[in-house]
């Protein structure tokens, strides 16, 4: 029993940093039209300058989490202003290619930055305990995060459903013609929902900094991978979908992780080949 | 008619100079070579699919593993054969597409590129984990080139690299012909009315998901013989072969030479195996540099290579045109 609760909250942890780098993924997706393979960069990007911030800034974890994700905006900026605006109108394989390439040249200036070894940051002194539950000791981080991702969740779904922005962010997406022609400046709109959701995902990255231990080159591509699964899953372009998505899956490659490790990655996949059978759109997408 | 033997005569002459590569060109360029005919072998089954029908997989990777695997436990565990490794591993590739095939043809264009992507990684971490069968992370290891022995009697060695570029070369050479005989056979052409218009095809009677679950196969098995070749070229099968950045090779490599045409997937190889060469001479930042060149494709080529250069002979043939 005890070990069930701990795998489940372990799982729920790891759900919500898929989740974070899902739902930036996801929101450019479902206003642009356009699918991110840049988006684990971005993620890798936000955790390595969060590293820098803490680490030669001297500055505390928070200023290194504020920080961090914002440099990488720089990023997001100049790979939709003078890249990927120029690829919406033409076919999807240029696209995908296009971001494909920002992904090999994101993992190389990183390797040139700061090597290609693995590097680990400080350890935290905030949040860095652990408190028990039912007589076993639970990283206290990992409940910070648990906390995290449904509070984005909620702001999110403030965002889009409440806010005037959220409604001209929703209008653009259903008809990008009849939004400009009412006078709303939908390049500049999807540049900024662009940049928005590049700093979901640098955030998602700088969270994980005193998560996962370790940071290497190659760490967004595998998360790019659960990412894609998680969206798929949810539904393209569905935000419900991707946090239940991620939910579905962290818990479930928890459990993977505890009871057949040699299966684990197997379970994700073994879901997603019956989502899809059972409902080809996704949990929450649209009927097609 | 002209046109015809004009490629008849194109196609004789890179036959030809191919044949020659290994007596005229030092040891690493014949291998070079092999590796360009291995990626074309690869690029232009795969351009079948993406090309002709119109439909973008990421995970023909896996594919490409299954032939090496295929080839290479048969070889373990059975037979050195290498006629039965090759066609080993084809039939596994060949199943292993045909269960992904049928899952994923339901669909099109972005969700089939991330079911393939995801199916593909699937592959992947099977032949990672599953270290008592695949080797794990270290590969399968172990593979020999036994000599080719025909009819009982006749032994052709394929040990050295010299002799093994004349069984790739062979094996090129019959898949060239091969795609070429498919686009142009009926079913070919069905396939490029399927990219143009699905629906308008279906309403004209054509099986749409079926010729879809058709060409994907025999793309997957065209990624097979080249996964299998390289298996015996390498002497191991290594899962990096199924990871989702080796299943964008043939993608890379088809939008670099050019979507349309046969050609164009061969020229796309050859440029890019040469380019990472010659980039990894000059520098450690090889990604970097193709990420670069990729980016100036995409944004100002493209109709790749060919694509670009046909439209360059029509403005020369018939200026003002423009």
């Amino acid at each position: 029993m005890q070990s069930y609760v701990h795998v489940i909250l372990a799982g729920l942890s790891s759900g919500m940093f898929i989740w974070l780098v899902a739902s930036g993924l996801t929101l450019i997706f479902g206003v642009l039209g356009v699918l991110n393979f840049a988006h684990g960069s971005f993620y890798m990007l936000g955790a390595y300058c969060c590293f820098t911030v803490l680490k030669y800034l001297g500055a505390g974890y928070w200023a290194g989490l504020l920080l961090g994700p914002l440099a990488v905006c720089a990023a997001g900026f100049v790979v939709e202003r003078f890249f990927l605006r120029h690829v919406y109108r033409i076919a999807l394989p240029y696209q995908l290619l296009l971001t494909f390439a920002f992904v090999l040249i994101f993992d190389n200036l990183v390797k040139i930055v700061w090597g290609g070894g693995a590097l680990s940051p400080p350890s935290l002194s905030f949040l860095g305990g652990s408190v028990p539950i039912l007589g076993r000791n639970f990283p206290v981080y990992s409940l910070f995060i648990i906390a995290v991702g449904p509070a984005v969740a909620i702001l999110l779904w403030l965002l889009l459903e409440k806010t005037w922005y959220g409604r001209i962010i929703r209008a653009s997406s259903s008809d990008r013609e009849m939004a400009a022609s009412l006078g709303v400046r939908v390049p500049a709109l999807f540049t900024g929902v662009f940049v928005f959701g590049t700093w979901l995902g640098a955030l998602g990255g700088g969270l994980a900094v005193p998560y996962v231990g370790l940071l290497t080159p190659g760490m967004g591509e595998t998360i790019i991978i659960e990412a894609f699964i998680v969206a798929v899953i949810g539904g393209l372009g569905s935000l419900k979908g991707a946090f239940v998505g991620a939910l579905v899956i962290g818990v479930l490659s928890a459990f993977g992780t505890r009871f057949f490790p040699a299966f684990d990655m197997f379970l994700t996949f073994i879901l997603m080949g019956g989502v899809l059978l059972w409902r080809p759109q996704g949990l929450f997408g649209a009927a097609r | 008619m002209k046109a015809e033997t004009r490629n008849s005569a194109a196609a004789a002459a890179v036959l030809l100079s191919l044949c020659a590569v290994p007596f005229l060109a030092g040891k690493f360029t014949a291998y070079l070579t092999m590796r360009i005919m291995l990626l074309g072998i690869f690029a232009v089954g795969y351009n079948l699919l993406l090309g002709q029908t119109g439909l973008l997989s990421f995970g023909h990777g896996a594919f490409y593993a299954a032939g090496a695997y295929g080839l290479g436990l048969l070889g373990v565990h059975v037979s050195t054969h290498p006629l039965l490794g090759v066609a080993a591993g084809v039939a596994a590739a060949v199943l292993l597409a045909l269960l992904v095939g049928y899952l994923c043809v339901r669909h099109t264009e972005i969700y089939f590129a991330m079911l393939t992507l995801a199916f593909g990684m699937m592959a992947f971490s099977f032949f990672w984990n599953a270290r008592e069968i695949t080797g794990g992370d270290d590969g399968l290891i172990g593979i020999v080139r036994a000599p080719v022995s025909l009819f009982g009697g006749i032994d052709i060695p394929i040990g050295k690299d010299g002799q093994f570029y004349f069984f790739v070369l062979f094996f090129f050479a019959l898949s060239m012909w091969a795609a070429h005989r498919i686009r142009q056979s009926p079913f070919g052409l069905a396939l490029a009315g399927i990219r143009e218009n699905a629906r308008r095809s279906e309403f004209a009677g054509v099986p749409v998901r079926r010729y879809r679950l058709a060409v994907f196969v025999l793309s997957g098995a065209f990624a097979g013989l080249a996964g299998s070749l390289e298996a015996l070229l390498e002497s191991n099968a290594r899962p990096f072969m199924a990871h989702w950045t080796h299943s964008a090779e043939p993608v890379l490599v088809s939008l670099l030479g050019g979507l349309s045409s046969l050609a164009g997937p061969l020229v796309g190889g050859a440029i890019f195996v040469a380019m990472r060469e010659i980039i990894q001479r000059f520098t450690e930042n090889w990604m970097l540099w193709f990420g670069i060149v990729l980016l100036v494709i995409i944004l100002g080529f493209r109709g790749g290579v060919m694509g670009t250069l046909s439209g360059l002979f029509r403005k020369a043939a018939a200026p003002g045109e423009g």
